[in-house]
């Protein structure tokens, strides 16, 4: 497998929440993208976004900011 | 991109389904709502699509055919409204979330469930199915094919038990409608559900089940239906009692077109194309140390999928890599079979479902095959 990192994992509680993240980290330039819920996290499905750990800060502002409740956030080596 | 998760839906659909929706906007009015031009086009559109489906599953009447959303719908329908306080309904570990959701909530108002269980291969035993009938068993409730391995139920087997009976056969056929023929005279299905955009190549959204004429199902909605509007309760002729509301005309259109491009192409000549490309892939990851694939590959009579794990690896890693650095899509985690995950010992590591549509090709299958072997050996 790939070589891992430590990386910063959000989960949500709804697809609808996921999308609405995407869109408004494109929109702001916030890198990351939307993956497989890791086994790590949960056992079962969804989609999770994961972002270097720095972003972390800017994340959580903009999830404030777009009114998105996160189900989790975590740190993971994926 | 290499798509191989044609089991969740597919993504290439003939250019006629596309051509049929396009045109569909921009003529169809509300079938059944008046009888102006474009309702009436609508109308034609939908019954034609209708006839298609009937004619499919040799179910006759085709009023007998509901239009839904998709097969989770359908279920929820005929779950829902056949089953009382005190019944008996028998299904199986192999069952989507869409059959043992409704099941669980019916049995907290008091139905009865028998959930069978598998063998290592992931198949079920038609003696305890036989087994399980009781006196107030109203129905069996299964799958044509489990979402995650891929094994079939011997729908004959299970009609034959049905009938010796007296109950209701309800099938799933989510993964088998288009790939498999159904007959629902032969293997005496009572209804039968099937979604558009999986193997039917329709547009997602659509979706349906046939009933058998005779069968009384409650109704989960009610409201507009064109018809009999002084009248306070909704109409109980079919297929209007199962169809409160306006349909998805532009989605049937192009299930319709779906439909005519399945027949010019022959559901065999699709089948024996989708499954040898699943067994050169089954034959080529079987043998790669490490990786374990789930089901039965021992019969030829399953739908193209091939679930896998690689090591201990995290399914969501593993699919995640398969897509991001080989451009092959597929589908990890629990694929909303929760009870055949727990049969098979995945709960926590889920699965890599491979599902094969007839568009693939053999070197995206040896493509798929590479992928999964360097990823074994990293």
């Amino acid at each position: 497998m790939r070589k891992k990192e430590l990386k910063l994992v959000v989960t949500f509680h709804t697809t609808a929440d996921a999308m609405a993240m995407e869109k408004a980290c494109r929109e702001q330039a916030v890198p990351g993208r939307l993956i497989p819920v890791p086994r790590s996290v949960s056992a079962g499905c969804g989609l999770a976004w994961c972002a270097p750990l720095e972003e972390r800060a800017r994340l959580s502002e903009m999830m404030q900011k777009i009114h998105i409740g996160e189900e989790g956030l975590f740190e993971c080596v994926l | 991109m290499i798509y191989m998760d044609n089991a969740a839906t597919t993504i290439q659909k003939p250019d006629e389904v596309k051509a049929a929706v396009t045109a569909a906007f921009d003529s169809m009015g509300n079938a059944g709502r008046g009888a102006s031009q474009p309702s009436l086009d609508a109308l034609r559109v939908i019954y034609d699509t209708r006839e298609k489906l009937a004619h499919l599953f040799n179910g006759g009447n085709a009023k007998q055919i509901v239009f839904t959303a998709n097969s989770t719908e359908s279920l929820n329908i005929a779950i829902k409204g056949i089953f009382e306080k005190g019944d008996h309904v028998i299904t199986t570990v192999l069952e989507h979330n869409s059959v043992l959701r409704p099941l669980y909530e019916c049995e907290k108002q008091g139905v009865e469930l028998t959930i069978l269980g598998c063998d290592g291969k992931g198949n079920i035993s038609y003696e305890e199915m036989e087994e399980a009938v009781r006196e107030n068993t109203k129905a069996v409730v299964c799958t044509h094919a489990s979402n995650l391995t891929g094994n079939m139920i011997d729908l004959k087997k299970v009609g034959e038990i049905t009938e010796r009976y007296g109950i209701w056969l309800v099938v799933d056929a989510s993964q088998t409608a288009g790939v498999y023929p159904i007959d629902v005279e032969k293997l005496h299905i009572d209804i039968l559900c099937f979604t558009g955009h999986k193997s039917l190549r329709g547009p997602q959204g659509t979706g349906g089940m046939w009933v058998r004429e005779g069968v009384r199902i409650r109704p989960l909605l009610s409201g507009g239906s064109g018809i009999d509007t002084y009248n306070p309760s909704h109409p109980t002729e079919m297929p209007t009692a199962l169809e409160a509301g306006t349909l998805n005309g532009h989605g049937i259109a192009g299930l319709g077109a779906a439909l005519s491009c399945l027949e010019r192409m022959g559901m065999d000549c699709i089948r024996e194309k989708e499954l040898s490309l699943m067994r050169r892939f089954y034959e080529g990851v079987c043998q790669i140390p490490g990786v374990k694939v789930y089901g039965d590959f021992d019969t030829g009579r399953r739908a193209p999928i091939v679930a896998l794990n690689i090591c201990d690896y995290d399914s969501s890693e593993v699919s995640d890599a398969l897509s991001e650095e080989y451009g092959i899509i597929t589908r990890p985690g629990a694929h909303c079979a929760p009870l055949m995950h727990k049969a098979l010992g995945t709960i926590e590591q889920g699965a890599v479902r491979f599902s094969f549509s007839h568009y693939n090709t053999e070197e995206e299958i040896d493509l798929a095959i590479s992928a999964v072997e360097n990823l074994s050996c990293e």
